[in-house]
């Protein structure tokens, strides 16, 4: 009897329909959001994440209308996410079922954005979305706050924050964005890999790692899942509270179900 | 006609508990009206958010004596989430807060020094204590249901603890009841538990009914 570590599938979407990038270009259509999120609730999957990658002011109808209808046949939590820049826009995805919702660059661009959202919808339901990428440094001794580890003997690194669906450097340190963001009222780190996102060969571990072991609050890993050891050593080695995936569910390469019994027999607790 | 009623105090996310029950097809009314509330079926007291604030608007709304009613005339209630805990005497989440006072006890936080993480967020076993009740048929015992709380029921009659949860080093009540009242509530959210949560709704429409 504990606490379930959470596998979660990620819908990638545009205009209510599911797509993955390989490193956030050269997007394939997987097929209808909803029509999918069903079918993964029904696999066993913990929770669901929704990210409108195409997010824009006009798109906005069609995302509301998407969790509307997700709501009808999805009962599991799911979070959506996607350029929402402010408390009306949080307030518009809640109110149509949402239970989460995940802030990125607006949240960036706009720390405020995370207390105040926090403060009227309650902590549980803001997640900070970080996307992050290594920056290799000679040693630890550079100028600067920069968090840096020794990701293997005599190699260095820091991870920087990456904003715009992963197109725009910030030079803002990852693991001290995820302690401001927890510090202000963020209930929850989604953590993806830019250096291993679309790769298929596993979680950045390091940075999952770093994370989980720093911050009060869990940490979603993402970002590498290429097979269902990726996703055990995620939880192992790095500490993750929960595990997303997309494309490993989408093109059926391993089943929601086949990745739970995996992860059970190498002892991690999994609701199965 | 058959209703279940919806109590809206403007705390939390009312529309998924909504759309799982049109889901099981149950005719359903979300209101803030007391005399909807006292002529339904089945009542539903949800909530997501602070205990005080919870309180306050329930005041405000003058739903406090509807509910202690539909309790007294044994209108089966069902509470939610933070709606478990309003039905206690008392919480200590930020401050000390009177409650609705159907079951004796109090509301209290985790100690942290005995858990990894608070809020617990995600899926956990329920250990039912009375395999028997309606509200657990068809249910294996410890299935996983979703928790998303801070704070947990310390009730004051053991003989009120129908479901137990371990989280960290503490064992809590998960799910509480009272035969004499009608009055059942859970601390996880069975509208976003899968299968099983679907099936807890069904459970108690087929109470309702009878």
């Amino acid at each position: 009897m504990v606490l379930t570590k959470r596998i979660i599938p990620c819908l990638d979407v545009t205009e209510g329909r599911v797509v993955k990038g390989t490193q956030f270009v050269n997007l394939r259509d997987a097929g209808d959001a909803v029509e999918l999120g069903a079918y993964y609730d029904e696999q066993g999957a913990d929770e669901l994440v929704f990210l409108d990658i195409t997010a824009s002011s006009d798109k906005r109808k069609i995302l509301i209308d998407l969790v509307e209808r997700t709501g009808e046949q999805v009962f599991i939590p799911f979070t959506v996410g996607g350029g929402l820049r402010t408390v009306e826009d949080i307030k518009g995805i809640l109110r149509a079922g949402a239970d989460k919702v995940s802030l990125n660059t607006a949240a960036v661009k706009n720390p405020q954005l995370i207390s105040e959202a926090s403060k009227i919808f309650g902590a549980q339901c803001i997640v900070t979305a970080i996307d992050a990428k290594r920056v290799y440094v000679d040693s630890r001794d550079i100028k600067g706050d920069n968090i840096i580890i020794e990701i293997e003997e005599g190699t260095y690194c820091w991870w920087e924050v990456y904003i715009h669906g992963g197109r725009t450097p910030t030079g803002e340190d990852a693991i001290l964005w995820g302690l401001k963001a927890t510090d202000l009222g963020s209930g929850e780190i989604l953590l993806t890999s830019m250096d291993a996102d679309g790769m298929k060969e596993g979680y950045d571990l390091e940075l999952t790692r770093a994370f989980s072991e720093r911050l009060s609050v869990p940490i979603i890993a993402s970002g590498g899942a290429g097979n269902p050891e990726h996703i055990i050593e995620a939880f192992k080695k790095g500490k993750a509270d929960a595990a997303l995936a997309a494309s490993i569910f989408h093109y059926d390469e391993y089943s929601i179900k086949y990745v739970k019994e995996e992860c059970q027999k190498a002892g991690i607790p999994m609701r199965v | 006609m058959f209703y279940i009623a919806i109590v809206d105090y403007e705390m939390g996310n009312l529309k998924s508990i909504y759309k799982c029950l049109q889901h099981i097809n149950a005719p359903v009314k979300i209101t803030d009206n007391p005399q909807t509330i006292l002529n339904a079926d089945g009542v539903i007291l949800p909530g997501v958010g602070a205990f005080g604030d919870a309180m306050a608007h329930l005041k405000q709304k003058d739903l406090i004596g509807t509910i202690q009613q539909i309790a007294m005339e044994q209108i089966p209630l069902f509470g939610i989430c933070l709606g478990l805990q309003l039905l206690f005497s008392k919480s200590y989440e930020m401050g000390e807060h009177e409650g609705l006072d159907l079951f004796k006890g109090e509301i209290v936080k985790f100690d942290e020094t005995k858990v990894d993480k608070i809020p617990q967020i995600g899926w956990n076993n329920v250990e039912f204590q009375d395999t028997h009740h309606y509200l657990v048929q068809n249910i294996p015992n410890n299935s996983y249901f979703y928790f998303v709380h801070s704070f947990y029921c310390n009730p004051a009659n053991p003989d009120n603890v129908l479901g137990k949860t371990r989280y960290g080093e503490i064992e809590f009540c998960s799910m509480v009841y009272d035969r004499s009242s009608n009055i059942i509530a859970s601390q996880f959210h069975p509208e976003k538990s899968s299968r099983y949560g679907i099936q807890i709704y069904r459970n108690f429409i087929t109470h309702c009914k009878k």
